[in-house]
């Protein structure tokens, strides 16, 4: 197991890219799936409000 | 011509004119744009006293050598037509190694010694296990490091 | 109204279609990354030359390719966007950009993370590098042109120019080993002659390429339909400001009306 963390002595590099990586993918997918989900409640309560027959309209 | 056509004709105008000026203005900076220089074109170059210039090609086999300081190395690089000189007082990367590629950075002294002040390595395109590297050699289908 | 009826419509049928799509995408992402990172981690050999750095190419390479792969992407829906006046084509650019910033950056960050031990520096300005870079900042440019305009349409409009303009750089990224010497090595998969990567190490790459790539698909989506919801509730907005009974409610009838 340590053998497999020392990356031949190569393990800072190696874990940095792999951590950066993983830093970005999952910093855009966090932000993307918050900010949806953020305005998907904001669009249903708006519709909620201005009632029924307009939501059938747009969706 | 409707107007969706005329935009697709001058999307592709567009792009046609902005093609043709890169290919023109990165031909014209090809100096410039290359890293560095083959041996061969070294030579063919004029270059102003003390000029800081780069050089690459592959490490000769059997031409390493270590002075007495213990940091100072010279070798010689290879374009498999011209050889050069190199002296490099400094700690060398990783993959540096005989048959490998290398870029130097340094100006070229007026015994025809190149004075490298920086050595970076190059790598080939190949990527393999070191099993396989040692059945290739073995097996006599190895090809060489290239450049 | 025949027209607007029809501009109305299309980002209907795109939110019928993706919601569709996006689970599928979802679970292949979800599948294809552990499997990707067991064999780039544990099950794939070291190399020859580089040891164990060659691992770092399983993330560096996919973010590389992606980061091209985005950018056409974009630049196709930009001149879709341009020319036909596709309201979703302008809506899939502006939800790319922001993922192909993130790829490159992935891909300069983990190259540099690569040079400094193999190469012995971090970073050159040779043509390659260089011209990732470029492409790093063309995605940059690009969110930010999107918001540079009080009038939207004419954001996306400025966006699109400079996604299009800026595709030149593909083909250079592409060719800057082949064309110029660079410190950077020649393409390993693209080449004549076929891959110069071992078998044992080209399956782990693919399989984080196909990660890759589903990512990009999953969150693409994500983001577009995000934005999709964000332009009906500005409309829904702006009618309850004009007071109910307003017909035209999206901003893509709006720009119809306009155009």
């Amino acid at each position: 197991m340590s053998d497999f963390l020392a990356m031949g002595g190569y393990a800072t590099f190696v874990w940095w890219s792999y951590g950066l990586t993983a830093a970005v993918l999952i910093g855009l997918a966090v932000f993307a799936l918050r900010r949806a989900r953020a305005r998907r409640e904001e669009l249903d309560q708006l519709q909620a409000r201005l009632g029924p027959g307009r939501r059938e309209s747009r969706q | 011509m409707t107007r969706k056509k005329r935009r697709l004709y001058a999307v592709i105008a567009g792009l046609a004119t902005l093609g043709i000026a890169a290919a023109l203005v990165l031909n014209a900076f090809e100096d410039n744009l290359v890293f560095f220089f083959s041996p061969t074109e070294l030579a063919a170059r004029e270059l102003a006293p003390g000029q800081v210039i780069r050089v690459g090609g592959l490490v000769e086999e059997d031409s390493v050598e270590r002075l007495d300081d213990g940091l100072t190395v010279t070798f010689k690089v290879t374009d498999t037509a011209k050889t050069l000189p190199i002296r490099f007082t400094g700690v060398l990367p990783d993959l540096f190694r005989e048959g490998q590629g290398i870029v130097a950075e340094g100006t070229l002294g007026p015994d025809g010694v190149f004075v490298a002040r920086d050595v970076l390595a190059k790598h080939d395109e190949t990527y393999m296990p070191p099993e396989v590297a040692d059945a290739l050699k073995e097996a006599g289908h190895w090809e060489g490091d290239e450049p | 109204m025949a027209s607007s009826l029809h501009r109305f419509a299309n980002p209907n049928r795109f939110m019928r279609l993706s919601g569709a799509v996006l689970p599928w995408a979802a679970v292949i992402t979800a599948i294809l990354f552990p499997i990707g990172l067991y064999l780039a981690l544990f099950a794939s050999p070291p190399d020859y030359q580089q040891g164990e750095t060659v691992r770092i190419m399983y993330v560096h390479v996919p973010a590389a390719w992606m980061a091209l792969f985005v950018y056409t992407t974009m630049a196709v829906a930009s001149a879709v966007a341009l020319i036909w006046r596709h309201p979703v084509a302008d809506i899939a650019a502006r939800a790319a950009s922001p993922l192909g910033a993130g790829f490159t950056f992935i891909a300069l960050a983990t190259g540099a993370l690569w040079g400094q031990p193999m190469w012995g520096t971090w970073w050159v300005w040779d043509a390659r590098l260089t011209s990732v870079l470029i492409l790093f900042f063309l995605y940059l440019g690009h969110m930010a042109l999107f918001d540079a305009f009080d009038d939207p349409t004419k954001g996306a409009r400025a966006a699109a120019i400079l996604a299009l303009v800026g595709a030149v750089n593909v083909p250079i990224i592409h060719y800057s080993v082949e064309w110029w010497n660079t410190l950077h090595q020649p393409a390993s998969i693209l080449r004549d002659g076929g891959p110069s990567i071992a078998a044992s190490m080209l399956w782990p790459l693919f399989i984080m390429a196909f990660a890759f790539k589903a990512y990009f698909v999953t969150f693409l989506l994500v983001r577009m339909r995000s934005d999709i919801t964000a332009a009906k509730l500005r409309a829904l907005r702006r009618t309850q400001v004009e007071g109910a009974g307003m017909s035209a409610a999206t901003p893509a009838a709006a720009e119809a009306d306009r155009a």
